[in-house]
């Protein structure tokens, strides 16, 4: 990434970037966020809430000077974290899928680090200034801005289905598109059904919390059988307690490795689905500025072609802007998967290598128990 | 063989419930070894009339029986009648007789209408499963053993059919339990527990009837949720195979192909380990239950024998008065017959003493088998356990490091 003289270059190391801590007060919850700058010389930590996450992806979205913007696959923010008591927890779930999971936000967390991260390395989005005040500033960021900009844009435009369908004249983009429509909902499907298994071992470790629990109540003093039975009832409580642990090691496991990948490369599936859906809009404009070309009449054809003339330069921007997207993306998001599979193998071969020892010394020890 | 007797005997090879010498006194001081198998249930006739078969194979070293190997075809009312006359010869002295497995008429209905589905399979390896517990339990007493019901049961190749079969399942005795407790609370005169003993025992039983009930629930609901989550398993690895299919990138496709590959294989582990919480610890919880209710059901035959004591007693002192009075009466015939009387309200009673005595001492070692034998029979079921827990953890690392060369090899 050149941080060289470019007046707007971004100074900070973007793998540097770590959310090192979270808050909670009442709903509201702030992030603690570290980074350093290229050179290693300094660091700095600021204080965020999501407010100014959605503050700052608007940022991004709305420069409207940037017309290649449009090409660029928006590293996906997070949606709004939502503490979840008792009659929210279903909602919770569903809008957040596996962030919402795991201890003290840990896994929404990570997610926000690596979409701070993201932002940060794209060569396009790091130029703009305001990612460095969120970085460094000591200060708040603004407040909300009113949806201007591609954002805006965007959400006009989503109204109209009718435009996903249409052709497209470049080979490249409308494989693209097939391609991703039909993964990004495999990808999506996958995540929730990866989550419906989490939440089943979670309800299994909840059980054996209930059974081990009744055993430990199964104890009984009144004569030498008796104790012998309670002797065997408390060590049933001990292992059942074991498999307990080991169902929430597993799940843990799961929610913070393969868990997260999938429910990230969902997200950057939708992202990359947008982005090729603004493309296409524009190139609905460009085929309807060609259309008025030829209806037009005299007077107003020279317009017309300058119209077209523009439209199309700012459509081959966009897309060859939204090409070199793709295919870093595409580069990118398998390494991401590489590596959120391999650290899920390693995680779950260790917790089994510690239960299968644990279970077979739970073995030795009651083959040897006198009775 | 069904998917479920297979995946039974590959949990349980040859490991059967063996019959040990108790470590205690014992009448006959003989080291003894049984193994008792139920299997082969095979549907006999069609329609409503028919039935499932089931071969009972004993493997015996004990002289009690004729050859060292034998089976014989039974069906469950062949069970069940034996049970019958079991508990009518011998509950009433005391002996805790193991309560036959629970009749079923909506399992049974679906076998003889021969559907040949996933449940009803379960359903005839459960009740397989139990039948074989059922007489282990029962040559495991070492009177009932002895019975020559029982015997016959093992040896003979026909069996007189058993009729009336109603009275004695699991429910039954249930039923009879609770008549013996309405008569118990219909006595006017209470029960003057002169052992304290007894009562302690009984206050025992009711504790551990209830805490026995919430383990056998907690356990249905681990068996329930393990296999909700065999089932999300698999629905996951048919999504993840889905993606394979559709990824591009030939390195991660394979990977997410073979990630499917081993949630199929996890699934199975869930299966398994369904079947040993099931098969291990809620089917032995359900019938330690259902002995529970037996236990209790020969302290009530106590109280019946006491009461009937008393009846006698009460009885013989009417009889007494009734003769002092006949004395001053002129009625000679009367009072021999009075005289006559008294001596055999007097037999009776002492027969009533004897009778309670008898059951009392029975009950106090009946008990101690009991607990001794409850002892064994969780340890063993632990270690069963044990083992299938061990063995998942085992394949899961042999899964696990299959996978981890897959994912690194994604360039």
């Amino acid at each position: 990434m050149d941080a060289s003289n470019k007046e707007s270059a971004l100074n900070v190391n973007a793998s540097s970037i770590k959310i090192s801590d979270v808050s909670q007060d009442g709903d509201m919850l702030t992030f603690a966020i570290t980074s350093q700058n290229l050179s290693g010389s300094g660091g700095v930590c600021v204080f965020r809430t999501y407010e100014d996450f959605i503050w700052l992806q608007q940022s991004l979205f709305s420069q409207e000077d940037v017309p290649e913007l449009q090409g660029v696959i928006f590293p996906p923010l997070p949606d709004k974290p939502l503490p979840s008591h008792s009659h929210t927890q279903a909602k919770v779930l569903k809008q957040l899928g596996f962030l919402s999971l795991g201890d003290k936000w840990q896994i929404y967390c990570k997610a926000l680090e690596l979409y701070l991260q993201q932002v940060a390395a794209h060569t396009l989005l790091s130029k703009n200034k305001e990612l460095y005040n969120f970085l460094s500033s000591s200060e708040s960021p603004g407040k909300q801005r009113s949806k201007k900009g591609i954002f805006n844009r965007l959400s006009q435009v989503m109204e109209e289905m009718r435009k996903e369908g249409h052709k497209d004249v470049d080979e490249f983009f409308q494989s693209e598109r097939d391609k991703t429509t039909n993964l990004s909902v495999l990808f999506k499907v996958a995540t929730e059904k990866f989550l419906e298994v989490v939440l089943t071992k979670q309800k299994l470790a909840l059980a054996c919390g209930h059974f081990s629990t009744s055993l430990h109540l199964c104890v009984n003093q009144e004569n030498a059988d008796a104790v012998a039975f309670s002797k065997i009832c408390l060590k049933l409580s001990d292992i059942i307690e074991t498999m307990k642990r080991n169902f929430e090691k597993v799940s843990d496991n799961d929610m913070s490795t393969l868990g997260l990948g999938l429910e990230l490369e969902s997200r950057y599936q939708e992202a990359k689905r947008e982005m090729l859906f603004r493309r296409t809009c524009r190139l609905v404009e460009l085929d309807n500025a060609n259309k008025n070309v030829d209806r037009a009449k005299p007077n107003k054809k020279a317009h017309m072609e300058e119209v077209q003339k523009a439209t199309q330069k700012e459509f081959n921007l966009i897309s060859s802007v939204a090409k070199q997207e793709i295919v870093h993306y595409h580069r990118t998001r398998v390494q991401v998967l590489r590596d959120f599979l391999i650290d899920w193998c390693e995680k779950q071969l260790s917790t089994a290598q510690e239960s299968s020892t644990l279970f077979s010394q739970y073995l030795e020890a009651c083959k040897g128990l006198a009775v | 063989m069904s998917y479920c007797s297979s995946l039974h005997a590959s949990l349980f090879p040859d490991k059967q419930l063996h019959v040990l010498q108790d470590e205690d006194t014992e009448e006959n001081g003989d080291t003894f070894d049984m193994q008792i198998t139920v299997s082969d249930p095979e549907k006999v006739g069609d329609g409503m009339n028919a039935y499932m078969a089931y071969k009972v194979t004993t493997k015996t070293s004990l002289n009690l029986f004729s050859r060292n190997e034998f089976s014989v075809k039974r069906r469950f009312s062949d069970f069940l009648g034996l049970h019958s006359k079991l508990a009518s010869k011998y509950m009433h002295i005391g002996y805790i007789v193991p309560p036959a497995p629970e009749k079923s008429i909506v399992g049974m209905t679906k076998v003889k209408v021969g559907k040949e589905d996933l449940s009803s399979a379960e359903f005839v390896e459960k009740r397989r499963s139990a039948l074989q517990r059922y007489l282990t339990r029962t040559v495991t007493h070492p009177a009932l053993l002895k019975d020559p019901d029982v015997i016959q049961f093992l040896e003979n190749t026909e069996l007189p059919r058993a009729v009336s079969t109603q009275a004695l399942s699991g429910a039954g005795i249930l039923r009879m339990v609770n008549k013996a407790a309405e008569a118990v609370n219909k006595m006017t005169i209470k029960m003057n527990e002169s052992d304290a003993w007894f009562e302690e025992k009984q206050q025992q039983f009711e504790n551990l009837d209830i805490q026995l009930r919430k383990l056998h629930a907690s356990v249905e609901s681990l068996v329930c949720h393990r296999k909700e989550l065999s089932v999300n398993t698999a629905s996951f690895a048919k999504s993840a195979a889905m993606l394979g299919n559709s990824e591009d990138h030939t390195a991660l496709s394979r990977a997410l192909s073979q990630l499917a590959e081993v949630e199929e294989k996890i699934d199975q582990l869930h299966q398994e380990q369904a079947y040993a919480d099931f098969y291990l610890f809620s089917e032995l919880l359900g019938d330690y239950v259902r002995l529970i209710a037996a236990v209790k059901g020969v302290f009530d035959q106590r109280m019946k024998t006491w009461s009937k004591w008393q009846d006698a007693q009460l009885l013989l002192q009417r009889k007494r008065e009734a003769e002092t009075k006949l004395q001053y009466a002129n009625k000679p015939d009367k009072l021999q017959q009075a005289k006559d009387e008294i001596k055999e309200w007097e037999t009776k009673v002492q027969q009533g003493e004897r009778d309670f005595e008898q059951i009392s001492k029975n009950i106090r070692q009946e008990v101690g088998r009991f607990e001794k034998q409850r002892v064994k029979d969780f340890k063993v079921v632990i270690i069963k356990y044990l083992e299938s827990l061990v063995h998942t953890q085992q394949q899961l690392i042999k899964y696990w490091e299959a996978f981890l060369p897959e994912a690194k090899a994604i360039a």
